[in-house]
């Protein structure tokens, strides 16, 4: 512990030369001050006000730069006899600091330089909590990861009730951990239990959320149009509140300590239990292994951490922190997820330009689950829409799922129940196409048969003007195949959204060769607006996502011929890392859109896709084993008991088409294998055939669409990780036992026999 | 008299030095200079009935939950109605219709206007309705009432607005409310056993009205600090503007300028013949406060904001004509106005703003042209906002698609006898005061035109120009 202190307090002297050698230099040249590009202070009535800025970015990164000036104003000021106290505030309209850089994680070549990393962090952020003067940080906008334990190092925090105020320690999602003194210092602010809530899910706390949990001690209104912009005058009206308390606690006429209530003094008491602690770390420890499956090791540290800065005090808990820290940031699932963070941003922009018209009116063609969803992401967005069925049973149906997934928000509190009636305002449930003449943007989600779509297309065609858009959510018919019926093929493109819309966060569009491109420009800035991570693929039978999912389902379909249970297949998968059982899954999916896909993609790709038998699914939907929605598929659903029941009829059917399984292949490793390697084999062969542009869009597909484990980072970066000559060696192994469903396709060839070829760079 | 003069002075500086220079010339010219510096010598349009104000009359404001606490809305709307018969002398059968505004509605009145219009002793065969439009109440009633002249349908109509906020209705919670229908229906004494059974604490908790938004749950004195914020109103403005509204209230009151007063004998009570919520304070006094809605660091007060009020007002309003004929001497012509609405939550109270350049154009004036000015003083804060928005051209340009601001009345033509801030403001009453007052103050002063706006829940405004009627 000593030496951990020793070591502590070394590097800072060392820092702490350094930055005062500035301090005094800047003192007496006031140009060094103007080089300053990020930070920036000014003395107000004795408060020093510290303004935060990256020209160069949207948002504050803690980035070096960042740091070093921050550091060397904090000198600057701490050296001022003057100041008596400060205020900390981001000029941006939207972002107090969004975290740290992550870039500077990445380049990282080894675990010490990534803890050093942390260390300087915890060292700066030390200095601030044991600030001679108070520092006050006012908070508009997102407050995350570093940003938060920046903030959480102030003496107090004051933050706007701006619908963009987000506070959270989002580390966890990338693998890591709140590296500069977060695991020390939050569980002390707000407890033990909201302190691993915050920081082992990562999710964004509200500022009035924030406020109850003690994470925050005053809060500030956003205001409304005055002689400024609301943005600009709301970042000055917090910076004169901020001032004022600052002044105040430099007073003491204002103070830190919060009165504490009854139940919060019990609940101090009962944590100060050691026994209830230990029981607590266990509870938790337990709950995160179940849910992670022992595949994300940053949970399993955060609890280190926290459980090692309670019990052995701060200077291990610091010290625990960095190197577990430095740990996690080598690892691969550390570099996957951040992996996946980058190409989130990237599927999150518009790539084909500005569509040269805005979709302001929108048409969603059939009412059921799908066409319900997209009204709902597009209505909330302020988009007018209209939703037409051909039954009045299926309209009302819709627009109570439109209503219902507004109206849980409202009980969430996300949005006021005012605020609901507007956005269904925005929405018309109709008949018959009137109002069609003036929509921009058509989206059909009525059954998966082409000649349906045909005559859909046909009909709309006849009512809609001639810049508008024809869009088709299907999840396996080609979509060239559909645009024949049309007149204006440059106008039809493919939009394939995941079920349920609402929640599904990625968006496939295809294209076909007629496809215009402002079209396509059009369609990904409509999926933007409505807050999807956009993948745009060619066309071809189950353009990316589709044709991925099926081997890996005929597979599956497979294993459970060969006598594996839905329960052991399931917890075979979740076990890899996908967050829902490959039984489940086809349950979700429906098992007869299931036997539709295999049975279609099976036509166009020949044995490839087999593997399981493709009567087994039929013979389900005979007997009316269509999944969730028919309350029976693999499993039965609609009792209310939590444990789910495997459908006894289903494993009639599964018995009558049994397989023996070459037990060669059949170890528990193996059938995770052939399960995960026939999904790569697939995704790969989908790039070298140009289905795909590039494996980022790939492993961003797989992941957001399929459930791909994100520890994995998706098919390509886990080949990339796992070894192509390891995956393709166990192929050959299986493709030994079934024949061609295991071919390895060339490109993966490739990168197995040249060890230096990767998907990602 | 002198003070009168001096106040016509300074309110056109044009003509005053002017007149200075001119001394010598006669009398006629001067009236002709004046009328030179308007930019307009009357508002009548042709083809279009003039409207006036006969008279108007409003009960003393009071504090709610001082003497008026045990009388009922209709109680008071009755006082002020028949007050207004009493200073009119007008045959009760020659009223044509009936207007009346209340915000708060008592549920057992819901039609104020009638319960109050029969027992004042309204002839039975006299209609008349209510309306509502927050604090605009009875600005809609006069509106109304015009209206109902301008289309030829009524020649005399009473307007005015009641509000009783000594007593305001509690409702049980909705889902004691549900129970409690639900046991009318139920048959069987089992069946109302079992819905009695179903009763839960939680239920038995009251639902009290609240001065809130319902699109945004915001409360108004908590949106007025927010405005206040958004202009930069400092506390120091509020809590002087507040402080001139009670002195100038003060020396109107002594002064016995607010002769729309009437007294009322209340039931079982003495004469009430006085405004009750006059009290100038001073600035140490009102600095000592703490804020009332944002806490801690907001500047909205208890002293610089209207307070809860219970009161009533009503006004004659005939065509012309007919006022003429039957032998009166009007006070006012009512002119052009104006109803706008905005965003409820962040412009909630800058009604005025938006409201007075809409009536200045619609009119052919200019704010030069005007000579009074009576705005509704909900909050200080909203005053100042509100003053600070008419002076800003990036405000003009940026929210209101004007070319330029239309600049803020002087103070000296301002609220010069109080306001709502001192007098009080019984919500649906509050219209007339101010119409009646620019009535009053322009035939003290000797002004031509007046100006009244005001700001409403719901983010809605008004503004109305009336004009002098010729002594």
């Amino acid at each position: 512990m000593a030496s951990a202190r020793l070591l502590l307090t070394r590097g800072s002297c060392t820092a702490l030369k350094t930055i005062t050698g500035h301090g005094q230099r800047s003192l007496s040249i006031s140009s060094a001050v103007l080089a300053r590009t990020h930070v920036s202070y000014e003395v107000k009535d004795n408060v020093a006000v510290v303004r935060i800025n990256d020209p160069t970015s949207k948002v504050n990164t803690l980035s070096k730069q960042m740091q070093a000036e921050m550091v060397e104003v904090m000198n600057e000021i701490w050296g001022n006899s003057a100041v008596k106290s400060a205020v900390l505030i981001s000029r941006k309209p939207g972002c107090f600091i969004a975290g740290a850089d992550i870039n500077m994680i990445q380049a990282c070549k080894s675990a010490e330089e990534v803890t050093l990393l942390s260390q300087e962090g915890q060292k700066m952020f030390e200095k601030i909590e044991k600030s001679p003067i108070p520092v006050v940080a006012a908070i508009n906008g997102s407050c995350l990861g570093g940003g938060l334990e920046f903030a959480i190092a102030c003496q107090y925090r004051i933050a706007t009730k701006s619908k963009k105020t987000i506070l959270g320690t989002p580390e966890v999602m990338l693998g890591l951990l709140p590296g500069a003194g977060g695991t020390q210092r939050l569980p002390r602010m707000v407890g033990l239990p909201a302190a691993f809530d915050m920081m082992l899910t990562g999710r964004n706390i509200r500022s009035d959320k924030a406020k109850k949990m003690g994470l925050v001690h005053q809060l500030v209104d956003p205001l409304g149009p005055g002689l400024k912009s609301p943005e600009d005058r709301t970042i000055e009206y917090l910076e004169e509140v901020a001032v004022d308390f600052a002044k105040g606690l430099a007073s003491k006429k204002v103070t830190v300590e919060k009165k504490k209530g009854l139940m919060q003094k019990l609940q101090d008491f009962v944590m100060g239990l050691p026994p209830v602690r230990k029981q607590i770390y266990k509870t938790v420890h337990g709950k995160v292994m179940k849910q992670s499956k022992g595949l994300y090791p940053a949970p399993l540290k955060i609890i280190e951490c926290v459980q090692t800065g309670i019990e052995k005090g701060n200077a291990d808990g610091y010290l625990t922190e960095s190197q577990n820290f430095g740990k996690l940031g080598m690892t691969s699932e550390s570099r996957a997820l951040i992996g996946l963070y980058h190409g989130q941003v990237a599927c999150k922009k518009n790539h084909f330009g500005q569509p040269e018209r805005e979709v302001k009116k929108l048409a969603v063609l059939g009412a059921g689950l799908m066409g319900a969803g997209i009204a709902q992401v597009t209505i909330d967005k302020g988009v007018a829409t209209i939703l037409k069925d051909t039954t009045e049973e299926g309209l009302s149906r819709g627009q109570q799922q439109v209503y219902k997934g507004l109206n849980d928000k409202t009980k969430k509190k996300s949005l006021t129940t005012f605020e609901r009636d507007r956005i269904m305002s925005m929405l018309s449930g109709q008949l018959d196409y009137r109002g069609f003449e003036s929509a921009d943007m058509v989206i059909e989600a009525v059954f998966e048969d082409l000649s349906i779509k045909h005559k859909v297309i046909k009909e709309v065609e006849a009512v809609i003007p001639s810049h508008c858009i024809f869009a088709t959510n299907t999840s396996a018919l080609p979509i060239k195949d559909i645009a024949a019926a049309s007149k204006r093929p440059e106008k039809v493109i493919g939009m394939h959204y995941f079920s349920p819309v609402d929640k599904m966060q990625l968006l496939e569009i295809i294209t076909t060769n007629k496809t215009s491109k402002d079209t396509t420009a059009s369609a990904v800035a409509v999926g933007l607006k409505q807050g999807k991570v956009i993948i745009v693929v060619g066309d071809g039978p189950g353009f990316y996502t589709t044709r991925c999912l099926a081997p890996m389902l005929a597979e599956a379909v497979r294993v459970l011929q060969e006598g594996v249970g839905p329960k052991k297949l399931d917890s075979l998968t979740t076990g890899f890392g996908f967050p829902v059982g490959a039984a489940t899954l086809a349950d979700e999916v429906g098992i007869d859109v299931a036997a539709h896909v295999a049975e279609d993609l099976g036509k166009a790709f020949g044995t490839r896709f087999g593997g399981g038998n493709v009567e087994v699914l039929k013979m389900m939907v005979q007997k009316g084993f269509k999944g969730r929605k028919s309350g029976k598929g693999c499993y039965v659903y609609g009792a209310k008991s939590k444990e789910k029941k495997v459908n006894s009829g289903a494993e009639d059917i599964l018995k009558s088409f049994k397989l023996t399984a070459p037990p060669a292949v059949s170890a528990d490793e193996d059938i995770q294998y052939r399960l995960v390697s026939r999904f790569v084999n697939e995704a790969i062969l989908c790039l070298q055939e140009g289905i795909l542009p590039d494996p980022v869009q790939g492993d961003i597909g797989a992941v957001f669409g399929l459930g791909f484990p994100p520890c994995l980072g998706g098919p390509f970066r886990f080949v990339d990780s796992y070894g192509a000559d390891k995956l393709v060696q166990k192929m050959k192994r299986f493709e030994e036992a079934y024949g061609n469903q295991f071919t390895p396709c060339q490109l993966l060839l490739d990168h197995a026999k040249d060890s230096g070829k990767r998907f990602h760079k | 008299m002198a003070s009168m003069l001096l106040t016509s002075l300074r309110c056109s500086p044009l003509t005053s030095v002017q007149a200075a220079q001119f001394a010598a010339r006669s009398i006629s010219t001067s009236v002709h200079l004046q009328a030179q510096a308007k930019s307009k010598k009357t508002l009548a349009k042709p083809g279009v009935k003039n409207i006036v104000l006969v008279d108007g009359v409003r009960t003393p404001f009071l504090l709610s939950g001082t003497t008026y606490a045990d009388l009922m809305p209709h109680d008071l709307a009755r006082a002020a109605l028949q007050g207004l018969l009493n200073r009119t002398g007008l045959p009760k059968d020659a009223v044509d219709y009936i207007v009346y505004g209340t915000v708060i509605q008592e549920v057992k009145t819901s039609n104020v206007a009638r319960e109050a219009a029969l027992g004042a002793g309204f002839s039975d065969k006299t209609p008349a309705h209510t309306v509502t439009m927050a604090c605009i109440s009875s600005n809609q009633a006069m509106t109304t009432a015009a209206g109902l002249i301008a289309a030829g349908q009524c020649d005399a109509v009473v307007a005015g607005g009641v509000e009783f906020m000594s007593d305001v209705p509690i409702r049980h919670s909705r889902k004691m409310r549900k129970t409690m229908l639900s046991l009318n229906k139920a048959k069987t004494l089992g069946a109302r056993l079992s819905l009695l059974g179903s009763i839960r604490l939680a239920h038995l908790a009251p639902e009290l009205p609240a001065v809130a938004e319902f699109s945004t749950a915001e409360t108004m004195g908590h949106s007025a600090d927010r405005l206040a914020a958004a202009f930069g109103v400092t506390r120091l403005e509020q809590d002087e503007f507040a402080l001139r509204s009670h002195t100038l209230a003060k020396k109107a009151q002594d002064s016995g300028l607010l002769s729309d007063v009437i007294g009322f004998k209340v039931p079982g009570k003495d004469i009430v013949s006085k405004d009750n919520g006059i009290r100038p304070s001073n600035m140490e006094q009102m600095a000592k406060l703490k804020p009332a809605f944002i806490k801690p660091h907001g500047t909205v007060t208890a002293a610089n904001s209207s307070f809860l009020t219970d009161g009533a007002s009503a006004v004659l309003i005939m065509s012309e004509e007919k006022a003429l004929a039957m032998g009166y001497k009007p006070k006012a012509y009512l002119r052009d106005f104006v109803y706008v609405s905005q965003d409820p939550k962040d412009q909630l109270l800058l009604g005025p703003t938006y409201a007075t350049p809409k009536v200045l154009e619609k009119s052919g004036l200019t704010l030069n042209d005007i000579d009074v000015f009576e705005f509704h003083e909900a909050f200080a804060g909203q005053i100042m906002a509100n003053l600070k928005a008419m002076e800003s051209d990036w405000f003009a340009q940026t929210y209101m698609g004007r070319k330029t601001k239309v600049g803020a009345p002087p103070m000296e033509k301002f609220n010069t006898w109080g306001g709502s801030l001192s007098l009080g403001h019984p919500f649906a009453a509050t219209g007339c005061r101010l119409v009646t007052t620019v009535a009053h103050r322009l035939q003290k002063e000797g002004g031509q035109y007046g100006l009244v706006a005001a700001c409403a829940a719901g983010g809605q405004g008004h503004a109305m120009v009336i004009e002098a009627y010729p002594q």
